[in-house]
């Protein structure tokens, strides 16, 4: 079928809504009347194609009633608020099984040519009458595929997504040294998202271990600016509302000047040179060194 | 419908509800109730009335939230300095423009002394 | 919905069970005032944990909950900010300037105990 010809039809759709309407509404009775043979046809079809192996031939046809229910409902209603619920939830179930987006796409456009070919048969006898339903299914059945293929892909991205921010997590522990006393090692290049994870975990860490000091060590980071500066500000502040002392180690001097001159306010970062001074820094924080001190002493009178 | 403190509390609410359905973060969440929290204060401390929309919106892939807060009030004649952080009339901190605009991914302020402000703000699901 | 204020020994704790509207937040602020020259209390510990927005509003009155408070000569320490309140706080770029704050209410009595051994 030429392009000239598709628009042609699907002008005459527009032209006439109520025709439309009722080619429609023929159809959907079509369907649903020879509902139990054209579902099985099509779960013979996608097994045939080899399609959803991943399921078993009861689960294939059960999801496939579901589809099918969905689809007469779309060309009935003409919303897809339904299929495309359907298609999220059946996305996030079969996707874990390792179902990939051909095989979705595949088998809703095995489905629309199940439905023409049975729609071919029925009005073989009347040309004219088969291109008017053919009018009226076509640009259906194409949004209902368009649907269920994009819910698919949605769905997938969303799943990498959160897969992504868990390999990131992971990337950055927030570890616990001592009781009260959390350590923030941050190696590489901070951009905004990263920082605002970093700063979320760090937060939901204060809260989790209970620290009362945090070591953020940034010596692992390449570049200082006025940006992860500020990112650093606020996590320092954040980090007060929660209680909690911030030191910053691996600031070196030079930079803190540089931000200082830039106009950055360092001044509620409690910045030392490396990662053991902050370590001690925190201990003596935490009242540490006063308890060995204390310990130290007793041992002598003891002994 | 703004007219009280209850109100905003329930404006945020509303907001809460919605960016939990919508599947942002809990603190996505939280950032956007209080910037709900911040322009509905906007309206019952300067307009004394006003409404806040709140309302799901889609651009392509991605999918977000919606407020839009609308006041017949005084207007705001500079908006160029209302924008700008720390600005007070006097009222305390009056931070509630900028800092709603940082809290958001887009944020619009249209207003007209004597007929009242519009701000628009939208964030996206991460 | 009035805020409880539990008096124990000298500290009074104010525990937020709620979303606060406007006029609670000012009611507490009245309330916590007028009880810690009652009681001569050395401090009062406001626990947020509940609160799931601290807007601007929220933080002008917290700081002038603890201006109050030092009038009177006692301190206020706010306890409970959750991680995902302080990340907000901060974007908006709210401080509660040099009022003292608490993971949670042991540690902020355990800080409050510090403090009057320490003086």
């Amino acid at each position: 079928m030429d392009h000239a010809a598709l628009s042609e039809r699907t002008k005459e759709a527009q032209d006439h809504p109520e025709a439309t309407l009722m080619l429609l509404r023929e159809l959907v009775a079509h369907l649903r009347q020879n509902r139990t043979q054209l579902r099985e046809e099509w779960a013979r079809r996608i097994t045939e194609a080899q399609l959803l192996t991943a399921m078993t031939r009861e689960e294939i046809f059960i999801e496939a009633t579901s589809v099918y229910d969905n689809y007469i409902e779309v060309l009935e209603t003409g919303s897809v608020e339904a299929l495309q619920a359907y298609a999220r939830n059946l996305s996030e179930r079969i996707i874990p099984r390792g179902v990939e987006t051909h095989e979705v796409v595949g088998i809703v456009l095995l489905l629309r040519d199940v439905l023409a070919r049975s729609l071919f048969a029925k009005y073989q006898t009347d040309f004219a009458k088969l291109n008017r339903i053919l009018d009226a299914y076509e640009p259906a059945a194409n949004r209902i595929a368009n649907t269920v293929a994009v819910g698919f892909v949605q769905e997938r991205e969303r799943i990498i997504r959160q897969q992504q921010e868990a390999i990131r997590e992971l990337s950055t522990p927030v570890l616990q040294v001592r009781e009260r006393l959390l350590i923030l090692p941050i190696i590489g290049v901070i951009d905004p998202q990263r920082a605002r994870q970093l700063t979320e975990q760090l937060l939901r860490g204060i809260r989790t271990n209970r620290a009362k000091v945090v070591v953020i060590d940034i010596t692992g980071v390449p570049s200082v600016d006025a940006t992860v500066a500020n990112h650093l500000v606020q996590t320092v502040d954040a980090s007060r509302l929660m209680g909690a002392n911030v030191i910053v180690t691996g600031l070196s001097s030079e930079i803190a000047q540089t931000l200082v001159t830039i106009g950055v306010d360092l001044s509620k970062i409690n910045a030392i040179g490396d990662l053991q001074g902050g370590i001690e820094e925190a201990e003596r924080l935490l009242g540490y060194k006063v308890l060995m001190a204390l310990e130290a002493q007793n041992q002598k009178n003891v002994g | 419908m703004i007219t009280s403190g209850v109100d905003i509390v329930i404006a945020r609410q509303e907001g809460r509800q919605l960016a939990l359905k919508l599947g942002f973060s809990d603190v996505d969440q939280i950032v956007i109730a209080t910037a709900i929290s911040e322009v509905a204060r906007n309206i019952v401390e300067y307009a004394k009335e006003g409404e806040i929309h709140i309302s799901r919106v889609v651009n392509g892939s991605k999918k977000g939230i919606q407020i839009v807060a609308v006041d017949r009030g005084p207007g705001i004649s500079d908006l160029a300095q209302a924008m700008q952080v720390g600005y007070t009339t006097g009222r305390g901190l009056g931070l509630g423009l900028p800092g709603a605009k940082r809290l958001m991914d887009e944020f619009d302020v249209q207003s007209t002394v004597g007929r009242g402000t519009r701000v628009t703000m939208r964030k996206w699901v991460s | 919905m009035r805020v409880p204020i539990l008096k124990q020994g000298d500290y009074l704790i104010a525990s937020i069970q709620s979303a606060l509207s406007d006029e609670d937040l000012l009611q507490l602020r009245d309330d916590l005032a007028e009880q810690v020259g009652r009681y001569r209390s050395k401090a009062a510990i406001v626990d947020v944990t509940v609160l799931d927005v601290m807007d601007s509003f929220a933080v002008r009155t917290v700081r002038a909950i603890a201006h109050m408070i030092r009038l009177r000569g006692a301190e206020t320490v706010i306890v409970g900010i959750q991680p995902e309140v302080a990340f907000s706080m901060v974007q908006l770029g709210l401080t509660l300037g040099d009022v003292a704050t608490a993971l949670d209410l042991e540690e902020g009595l355990a800080y409050l105990n510090q403090q009057s051994r320490e003086s």
